[in-house]
């Protein structure tokens, strides 16, 4: 029997068009955007003012608070400006622009291939080296990855859960990674397992990723202390308390973090980035994304820098298709749909599919039947139906009797609506208006 | 027969009585005095509890009314001159002067002008479009189209003009009350002094851009170009972040400075075709 959490889920067509297309390296653009703002929390402070002349790793943007982290050139030129760019909302917010003149990197930084296993550093050096290098968990969510690896007093961890699920349909870039550089991975997971003084690590990893699979099960024999875990193919397999459940079969309290269970959850491509700054000084300016689609001529896995405008990366894929109707920012399910291709690609972006013009329209929402399908496949236990009619009729107290900040915004409930109800957008709706509320009263 | 008939009419009578009695002794004791006029001055008022006023509908206004002395900040939006002066005559009470309002859209993206960027197919409510993008537009400040203010008025005073995809008030049955601005996510609706003959003078647009982004969204964008403040003689229009906006207190209807805006983003309503230059002069 193959782990998995017991309480809802579905499974969509996978669609890994891209699973067997090597990470390669994606040549320099003429020149990047990039964002102060990558992460969850408050947007770094520029360092760089226009005509500055930068190096690639060089830091641009410094931490402005406690939920923040730096940012880091990662070309080298010279800046254009520092001013509002359209990020991936359409909304303009600061960016730094540099025209890319070459590639020279920081000098302390080493570039070379060689595989460093030995870990000479300290848990505070660690999360030093994690909060200089800016990085974040790159899974989606950006949250500043050495808050995460700072243990709150009073609070013990038992277990590193490393999450290499990648449920997401579509998306390739965890699974090219564990792959490819699994070694290095699996430095940065003893690296995190030393922040966090825990001496377990598992790494769960479904089950539609074989190869993946017995790759880190062999390099994982020369550690003891790190496992993998295979699991059933489950959509959101890949969000933290799912995945704690399945791994560990405990659940996370509604409203508590992870470390309420001992358990502490951390991407794949966030452990190889630890990795990078610890071992080579290496901050995180590049990551795997994944260019895909049913129409896309070269379905790649490619090496990015960040700041590189998409339209960039799709070129590098084959261009965009004719009959496109969509291109959206991360996978098909929680992603979202630019409505610009100039914008940069940021420290979150996994992906970038694009869909054809007859997959791209909802069908049009009938009524609620009441086949009560949203229930049972929500993976919190919510009652999206509820949720959707409290919030359409603005009855906030019953969205946040019923639980609705428990939502992830998987986006299983309006996947398996045979009416084609809408239910995610109003749950966001009543989730953002409770939050409000919620705000308001404490103060 | 008779007996059991007569028996339970004693009975139920007795306790009747005997309730009766209690009901009213309670009644004394815990007796609510309640100002007569609260209930005199309700009936004055429109009764539509819709919270322009600030209070939470019309009996809390109502009361409000009667406790508080000075009654000159207190206004219903809804009720005309002639109720107010009656409500004013029941308390024995000074009215302040009306100051009558008007919602006022501020955008003028429709679709020859700000042209559409993409297609939203999703929910229907411009605060689920205002959280997840910017919308049709490339414009972030503009108006989303669909229409929460015309959901919110309770006087069906806001209506969608097809052809614009632009929200339009009735001034006549606009009453002020507040509700489309609290709905409108982008605060575009604002409030402004009701003139005679309902003339208006106002900057239809809040993009606060730099000139030319606001100019490459939309064509009647204000580009804060400053030429409406400089000739402005009554030094009511300001530029605060590259956004001109005309002070309706100040504003006294000269018209100097529409002519001057080089994008047409400020509109003039209700006033009659200008004269050429000679007869004005005169």
């Amino acid at each position: 029997m193959i782990k998995t959490f017991p309480k809802g889920g579905i499974h969509p067509p996978e669609d890994k068009f891209s699973a067997g297309s090597p990470i390669q390296e994606l040549p320099l653009p003429k020149s990047v955007i990039i964002p102060v703002c990558q992460h969850l929390g408050s947007p770094s402070e520029p360092l760089v003012k226009k005509g500055d002349r930068v190096k690639t790793g060089q830091i641009i943007a410094k931490s402005s608070g406690f939920v923040s982290t730096n940012i880091h050139s990662s070309v080298t030129g010279k800046v254009e400006k520092v001013d509002k760019f359209t990020d991936s909302t359409g909304y303009r917010r600061l960016a730094v622009s540099i025209n890319v003149e070459k590639d020279q990197w920081e000098d302390n930084i080493d570039t070379s291939n060689t595989l460093k296993k030995q870990i000479n550093s300290k848990a505070e050096e660690i999360i030093k080296k994690i909060l200089d290098a800016g990085i974040v968990g790159m899974g989606g969510a950006t949250f500043p990855s050495h808050i995460k690896l700072s243990v709150p007093k009073g609070k013990k961890v038992e277990v590193l859960i490393i999450n290499g699920v990648e449920c997401e349909p579509c998306l390739t870039s965890d699974h090219r990674l564990m792959l490819e550089k699994g070694e290095e991975m699996m430095v940065g997971v003893r690296l995190m397992m030393t922040a966090l003084g825990v001496n377990r690590a598992v790494i769960g990893i479904e089950n539609n990723k074989p190869d993946a699979i017995s790759n880190l099960k062999t390099i994982a024999k020369d550690y003891k202390t790190i496992e993998v875990q295979v699991l059933k193919v489950k959509y959101p397999q890949g969000a933290e308390k799912q995945l704690i459940k399945s791994i560990t079969r405990r659940e996370v309290p509604s409203g508590k973090l992870p470390i309420e269970v001992g358990a502490v959850v951390h991407n794949v491509e966030t452990a190889y980035a630890v990795y990078e700054a610890v071992q080579k000084n290496k901050p995180l300016i590049e990551r795997v994304v994944t260019v895909t689609g049913k129409n896309i001529a070269k379905p790649s896995n490619f090496m990015v820098r960040t700041g590189t405008p998409v339209a960039y990366l799709i070129e590098a894929a084959g261009g965009l298709p004719e009959d496109t109707g969509k291109i959206i920012n991360g996978g098909p399910m929680m992603g979202k749909a630019l409505n610009s291709l100039d914008v940069p690609v940021t420290k979150g972006t996994s992906g970038i599919l694009v869909v054809p013009q007859s997959e791209s329209l909802r069908r049009p929402a009938l009524n609620c039947i009441r086949c009560a399908k949203c229930v049972s496949i929500c993976p919190m236990g919510l009652e999206p139906y509820l949720l959707r009619a409290a919030s359409e009729h603005k009855k906030w107290d019953i969205v946040e009797e019923e639980r609705s900040m428990d939502c992830m915004e998987c986006g299983s409930c309006s996947y398996v609506c045979p009416s084609a109800i809408p239910l995610l957008d109003y749950i966001r709706l009543g989730k953002s208006t409770v939050s409000k509320i919620i705000r308001s009263r404490k103060q | 027969m008779s007996d059991v008939v007569i028996n339970s009419v004693i009975i139920v009578g007795a306790m009747g009585l005997a309730a009766a009695i209690i009901l009213f002794m309670v009644a004394q004791k815990f007796h609510v005095v309640e100002d007569p006029r609260i209930d005199q001055v309700e009936e004055e008022l429109p009764a539509a509890n819709c919270g322009g006023c600030g209070y939470p509908g019309c009996r809390a206004f109502a009361e409000a009314l009667v406790k508080t002395d000075d009654i000159s900040d207190l206004h219903c939006p809804v009720s005309d001159k002639d109720s107010m002066e009656k409500i004013a005559a029941i308390l024995g009470k000074e009215m302040g002067e009306m100051k009558p309002l008007v919602a006022v859209v501020r955008c003028a993206g429709s679709p020859d002008k700000s042209p559409r960027t993409n297609i939203y197919d999703g929910t229907h409510s411009c605060t689920i479009i205002s959280s997840l993008y910017t919308g049709e537009t490339g414009c972030p400040y503009g108006c989303l189209g669909m229409g929460e203010c015309v959901d919110a008025c309770n006087f069906d005073a806001i209506h969608m003009n097809a052809d614009t995809q632009l929200p339009e008030v009735t001034d006549d049955l606009c009453t002020a009350c507040n509700a489309c601005v609290v709905a409108c996510p982008r605060d575009i609706i604002e409030l402004r002094k009701k003139n005679k003959k309902d003339r208006k003078i106002f900057v239809s647009c809040i993009n606060e851009d730099k000139g030319g982004v606001a100019r490459k969204n939309c064509k009647v964008a204000c580009i804060g170009c400053g030429k409406c403040v400089k000739v402005c003689p009554y030094e009511a229009i300001t530029l605060e972040n590259n956004l001109a906006y005309i002070d309706p207190d100040k504003c006294r209807l000269c018209r100097k400075c529409a002519p001057e805006c080089p994008t047409n983003a400020i509109l003039e309503i209700n006033f009659p075709v200008k004269k050429k230059k000679e007869a004005t002069a005169g």
